[in-house]
C-alpha cells in the first residue's frame, strides 16, 4: 500500500516537472515573451471556467434534490417551521444571486477573453447602475431584517407563564437536569454546595429544593410551552436541540433560558423517520474539551397525560439520597430547622 | 575631504543619494533589513512556512474526520506522542490541531503572512516612496513577528500540548488547565505569542498609515492612489484601533488565569473543586474578543480584494468600475466592521436586544460588500481579458467573495443563527468568505507581483494547473459543508459516531469526500512553491513592465534597488486606470505620462482624476 502510495506520489511529481520544464523550453523555442498576451491557454482558461460553472450548478442541483432528506431534518417545534420559512426564503434570494453573479462573471470571462484587435470599453463609472445595486440589496435586506427581528423577538422574548420549568445543567462531559417537584418551584442551588452526590449542587435549607427531582432523561409534553433555565458548572456549553430548531449557551455564572413548544413526541418521530431507535437529543455545540463530542442528553417528548404519569412517579431527589440529605441537615442543622418550623 | 566631496555635488543630486550603491553585509541586506521589500519577502517566506504547518494540520484532522479508523500509526514517526495506542488521533490532540490551524491561518498567514508581505511591498513603490516612514519600525516589525512565531511553534511540542479551546480560546475553557490539558503551559505560550504579535501588528499598521499619508509622490493625490493603497490603509487603521483591545483581553485572561483575578470566571465546580472565584463574566471576553475579531475578518480579506481590483483592472485592460464606489465601499465596511462584532454572540446568553441591533448593523454590511462585487463584474464587462495566473486566482477570488458573502446572509439574521450557529454551516461561510477568498488574493498578488519582487516570471502553465486544482478543490471541501451544517452538525467535533443515533450515516461518505478533495488540495500547493521557488533562481528574466500595467512600481528597474528608483521618483500626472483609453494607441497609459502627452486621448472629467 505504501509502496503504491509512493509510486504515484513519484509519477505526479515527475509528470509536473515535465509539464513544466516542457513549457518553459517550448517558449524559450518560440522566442515568446514570457508575458505574451496572445496566449493558446487564454481560451482554455475562458472556456474551463464556464465548464466548471455549469457541472457546479449540475452537481449542486442533483445533490440538493437527491439528498434533500438527509440535511433537512424533521421539524418538532412549533417555531421550526416559521424560522425554516425565513431560512429557505434567504435560500432563495441568495441561490438566485448566486446563480446569477457566476453565471455573469464566468459568461464575461468566455466573451470577453483576450483578442488582440479588439479594445476593452473604456467605462469607468455609471452612478445610476451603481446606485440601483447599492438601493435593491438594501431593500431585500431591510425585508429579510424586519422579518427575521419579529421571528426572533417572539422566540426569544419571554416565555409563556404556564411554561413547564426545568433546570439543564452542563459539565464535563455531560447535562444534569432538575425539575421543580410538585410545588412547581425549584429550590435554590450554589456551586460551593456541590459535590460527587449533589452534582447541582442543591440548597437543601430552601424548602422548596425539597421536592425538587432529577431524573435520567428529560421528559417532556408536547404541545405544551417548556422553558430550559441553563446554567453550566465548569466551562461554556451549549444547549442544542436541532429538530427544535432552539440554541443556547449554557454559561457558568450566568444564567440563561430558551423556552419552545414541541410539537412531535419521540414515538411520532420514530415513525417519522422510520427508525425506531430515534431519541430527540442534547447535544453540546461549544467546545468544552476532550469528550466534547459525546456529550448529549436524551430528551423524551410525550402526550401530555403520559408526561404528567411519568412525573408523578418520580422520586425527588432527597427521597433517592436519604443518607446524603440527612447528613445535610446534621451539618446545617440550625437553618434546616428554622425553614421547617 | 568629506565636507569638499558633499559640497561640490549639485543639491538635486543629494535628494537621489539612494542610488549609492551601498555594500550591505549578509546580515544587513538578508536578516536585519530595513529595506521594505526584503521586509515583505521575509513576511512572505515567514507566512508560507506558517501555510504549510496550518494546512498540514488540516490535513490530519480531516483525516481523522473523514477516515475515522485510520490507523497512523505510520505516521508516528512524525506526530508519535499524538496517537492513541490504536493509531489514532487524541481527541484533545484533534483540539489542539483545530486550535492551531484557526490560529496560524487566521493571523500568521493571512495577516501577518498576506498584509505583511502586501502592505510593505506595494506601498512604497506604488505611492512613490523611498521606503517605509521608519525602516527601523518595519524592521521591528518583522522581527516581533517572528518572535511571536517561535513561541507558538514552541508551544506546538510543549508537555499537555498547543492550546485547545479553539482559536477563539473562549475562557473559562482557555482559563482552566483543569478543564483542558491544552490550557496549560501550551495557552500560556499562545498568550505571549499573541501579545507579540499584536506588539508586531502595531509597529507594521503604524507605518502603513503614516506612509499612506505622509510620504506620496508628487501629484499622487488620495484619489490617485491604486485601490490596493486604499484597502491597505484601511487595513492598518482597523488594525491599530482593534489589536490594542486584543492585547487587553488577552492581559485580563493572563491575570486570571495566573494571579487570581475573576475577570471572566465565576462560580465554578471543576475538577472536583469549587473555585473560589466569583463575580467575573465570561460573555466580557467574548465581547472584547470579537470587538478584534471581526474587524480582524477585514484585516484579513481587504488586503485580498484590493489586489484583486488592481489585478481585475489590469488584465481586462479596463479602468475598475466605479473607483470612488470602490473606496466608499472599503470605508463602508471598515466602519461598520466595528460594530457588527456581537453577531458571533447571538446566543451566547447575551439580552436578546442586543442580538436585534447587531442583526441590523450586520446586514448593513453586505450592502458595501455586494457593491464591490458587482463593481468587479462590472469591469470585467466588454473587457479584453487576459487570463493571467494572477487574474484566475483574482476571478476565483470574487466566485468565492460572492459564495460566501451570501451564507452570511443566514449567519447575520440572528433568528435563522440560532440553528446554525456553531455548525458545520459556520465553517462553511467563514472558509470560503475569508479563507479561501483572501488565500486566492494572496496567490493573486503573489503571481502578479513576482517579477517585481525577484525580477522573474513565474511558470504559467504551473500557474493555471495549480489555480485549476485549488479553485476546484477548495469548492469540493468547503461547499459540502454547508449540507452537513444545515443538517445541525456540530463543529468541533473529534468524531460523530456518537452523535445522534442514525444520523451520522448520511454523511460518512461526504465527509471521506471531503477529507480526500481536502488533501488533494494542499498536496497541489506544493507545485505551487516548487514553482515560487524555482522560479526565483531560475524563472525567465521578467520584463520591466510585464502586465503593461498603469502603477508606478513597474518604472523601477527590473530589481529595484533600495531606494526603489535609481533617479527621481516619478511624478504622478492621473489616475492608475487609463486602460484602453479611447484615442489612445496603446491599451494602458501609465500613471506618470502627463495628460500633456497624450492630447489625442484626454478626457474632460481627467481633470477631476
Amino acid at each position: 500500500m505504501n509502496l503504491i502510495i509512493g509510486i504515484i506520489l513519484f509519477l505526479s511529481l515527475a509528470v509536473v516537472f515535465l509539464l513544466f520544464r516542457s513549457t518553459e523550453i517550448l517558449s524559450v523555442a518560440k522566442k515568446k515573451i514570457a508575458t505574451s498576451f496572445e496566449d493558446s491557454n487564454n481560451s482554455f482558461n475562458a472556456i474551463s471556467g464556464v465548464v466548471f460553472m455549469f457541472l457546479s450548478f449540475a452537481v449542486i442541483f442533483w445533490y440538493s434534490y437527491d439528498q434533500f432528506e438527509n440535511y433537512f431534518l424533521p421539524m418538532a417545534s412549533k417555531h421550526a417551521p416559521e424560522v425554516e420559512l425565513l431560512f429557505w426564503v434567504t435560500m432563495a434570494v441568495t441561490f438566485t444571486v448566486f446563480i446569477i453573479t457566476q453565471v455573469v462573471m464566468f459568461y464575461f470571462g468566455y466573451r470577453y477573453r483576450y483578442k488582440k484587435e479588439r479594445k476593452a470599453y473604456f467605462y469607468p463609472e455609471n452612478h445610476k447602475l451603481e446606485i440601483v445595486w447599492t438601493v435593491i440589496p438594501a431593500i431585500v435586506l431591510v425585508g429579510l431584517i424586519g422579518w427575521g427581528l419579529v421571528k426572533w423577538n417572539n422566540i426569544m422574548g419571554p416565555p409563556p407563564k404556564d411554561a413547564v420549568v426545568i433546570e439543564i445543567m452542563g459539565y464535563q462531559f455531560a447535562w444534569a437536569s432538575r425539575y421543580p417537584g410538585p410545588d412547581n418551584e425549584l429550590g435554590d442551588a450554589n456551586y460551593k454546595l456541590i459535590d460527587v452526590d449533589n452534582i447541582v449542587g442543591i440548597d437543601f435549607t430552601d424548602s422548596s429544593s425539597l421536592d425538587d427531582f432529577m431524573p435520567r432523561e428529560i421528559h417532556i409534553p408536547k404541545g405544551k410551552p417548556v422553558l430550559f433555565k441553563i446554567k453550566a458548572r465548569d466551562v461554556i456549553h451549549s444547549v442544542y436541540l436541532p429538530y427544535m430548531r432552539s440554541q443556547m449557551n449554557a454559561v457558568p455564572g450566568m444564567p440563561t433560558q430558551m423556552w419552545f413548544i414541541p410539537t412531535k413526541t419521540t414515538a411520532e418521530m420514530r415513525e417519522e423517520t422510520g427508525n425506531e431507535n430515534f431519541n430527540f437529543e442534547i447535544v453540546c455545540n461549544k467546545i468544552c474539551g476532550r469528550a466534547h463530542f459525546s456529550m448529549k442528553h436524551t430528551v423524551i417528548v410525550e402526550e401530555e397525560w403520559e408526561y404528567i404519569k411519568w412525573k408523578n412517579e418520580q422520586k425527588s431527589w432527597i427521597e433517592k439520597n436519604p443518607d446524603y440529605y440527612a447528613n445535610f441537615v446534621k451539618n446545617n442543622s440550625t437553618d434546616v430547622a428554622v425553614l421547617n418550623d | 575631504m568629506e565636507i569638499t566631496k558633499t559640497s561640490t555635488k549639485p543639491k538635486v543630486q543629494e535628494h537621489d543619494h539612494h542610488d549609492d550603491h551601498h555594500d550591505q553585509s549578509f546580515i544587513t541586506k538578508y536578516i536585519f533589513s530595513e529595506d521594505h521589500k526584503m521586509i515583505a519577502k521575509q513576511f512572505l517566506i515567514t507566512g508560507i512556512f506558517w501555510a504549510i504547518v496550518g494546512g498540514a494540520m488540516s490535513s490530519l484532522f480531516r483525516i481523522q474526520l473523514g477516515f475515522p479508523d485510520m490507523d497512523l500509526t505510520a505516521l508516528s514517526p512524525i506526530i508519535g506522542n499524538w496517537l492513541t495506542p490504536q493509531g489514532k488521533i487524541d481527541p484533545e490532540v484533534y483540539l489542539a490541531l483545530i486550535t492551531m490551524h484557526g490560529t496560524i491561518m487566521v493571523f500568521f498567514v493571512l495577516t501577518a503572512g498576506l498584509s505583511g508581505t502586501f502592505s510593505n511591498f506595494l506601498i512604497p513603490l506604488q505611492i512613490g516612496a523611498r521606503d517605509m516612514a521608519s525602516g527601523f519600525m518595519n524592521m521591528l516589525s518583522y522581527w516581533f513577528f517572528f518572535l511571536s512565531s517561535i513561541v507558538m511553534f514552541v508551544s506546538i511540542f510543549v508537555e499537555g500540548g498547543p492550546a485547545s479551546g479553539g482559536w477563539t480560546i473562549y475562557p473559562p475553557l482557555s482559563a482552566l488547565p483543569q478543564a483542558v490539558s491544552g490550557s496549560g503551559m501550551g495557552m500560556t505560550l499562545w498568550l505571549v505569542s499573541m501579545a507579540l504579535f499584536i506588539v508586531s501588528a502595531l509597529l507594521g499598521s503604524l507605518n502603513y498609515i503614516t506612509t499612506v499619508i505622509n510620504l506620496r509622490t508628487e501629484g499622487m493625490t488620495f484619489f490617485r492612489m491604486p485601490l490596493t493603497i486604499w484597502a491597505f490603509l484601511v487595513t492598518a487603521i482597523l488594525g491599530v484601533l482593534s489589536f490594542p483591545v486584543l492585547l487587553s483581553a488577552a492581559l485580563l485572561l493572563i491575570m486570571d488565569r495566573s494571579f487570581g483575578t475573576s475577570f471572566y470566571l465565576s462560580d465554578i465546580y471543576i475538577a472536583g473543586e469549587a473555585l473560589s472565584n466569583q463575580g467575573g463574566s465570561a460573555i466580557l471576553f467574548q465581547h472584547l474578543f470579537w470587538f478584534l475579531g471581526h474587524p480582524e475578518v477585514y484585516i484579513v480579506i481587504l488586503p485580498s480584494l484590493g489586489i484583486t481590483s488592481e489585478i481585475i483592472a489590469t488584465c481586462s485592460r479596463k479602468p475598475i468600475f466605479g473607483y470612488r464606489a470602490m473606496v466608499y465601499s472599503i470605508f463602508g465596511i471598515g466602519v461598520l466592521s466595528f460594530v457588527v462584532w456581537a453577531h458571533h454572540m447571538f446566543i451566547s446568553g447575551m439580552n436578546p436586544f442586543l442580538g436585534s441591533v447587531f442583526t441590523i448593523l450586520t446586514l448593513i454590511i453586505a450592502v458595501p460588500s455586494a457593491v464591490k462585487a458587482f463593481n468587479y463584474i462590472a469591469t470585467l464587462w466588454r473587457g479584453n481579458i487576459v487570463f493571467t495566473p494572477a487574474m484566475l486566482f483574482s476571478i476565483g477570488l470574487v466566485s468565492f467573495f460572492i459564495s460566501g458573502g451570501l451564507t452570511g446572509l443566514f449567519l447575520g439574521n440572528s433568528v435563522v443563527d440560532i440553528n446554525l450557529h456553531d455548525t458545520y454551516f459556520v465553517v462553511a461561510h467563514f472558509h470560503i468568505v475569508m479563507g479561501s477568498a483572501s488565500f486566492f488574493g494572496l496567490f493573486a498578488g503573489v503571481y502578479h507581483w513576482f517579477p517585481k519582487m525577484f525580477g522573474r516570471m513565474m511558470n504559467r502553465t504551473l500557474g493555471y494547473f495549480h489555480f485549476w486544482v485549488t479553485f476546484i478543490g477548495a469548492y469540493l471541501v468547503f461547499f459540502p459543508l454547508h449540507y452537513i451544517g444545515i443538517a445541525g452538525f456540530p463543529r468541533r467535533y473529534y468524531s460523530f459516531t456518537n452523535f445522534e443515533t442514525g444520523r451520522i450515516e448520511s454523511f460518512i461518505d461526504l465527509n471521506t469526500f471531503v477529507s480526500f478533495a481536502a488533501i488533494i488540495t494542499f498536496i497541489a500547493q506544493f507545485v505551487f512553491l516548487f514553482n515560487f521557488f524555482y522560479s526565483m533562481y531560475r524563472g525567465r528574466k521578467a520584463p520591466k513592465n510585464p502586465w503593461n500595467s498603469n502603477t508606478i512600481e513597474w518604472t523601477t528597474p527590473r530589481e529595484p534597488g533600495h531606494g526603489n528608483w535609481p533617479g527621481a521618483i516619478p511624478k504622478v500626472e492621473r489616475w492608475p486606470y487609463d486602460y484602453s483609453k479611447p484615442g489612445s494607441d496603446k491599451d494602458y497609459i501609465p500613471q506618470h505620462i502627463p495628460l500633456s502627452k497624450t492630447p489625442e486621448s484626454n478626457m474632460p472629467e481627467d481633470s477631476s482624476r
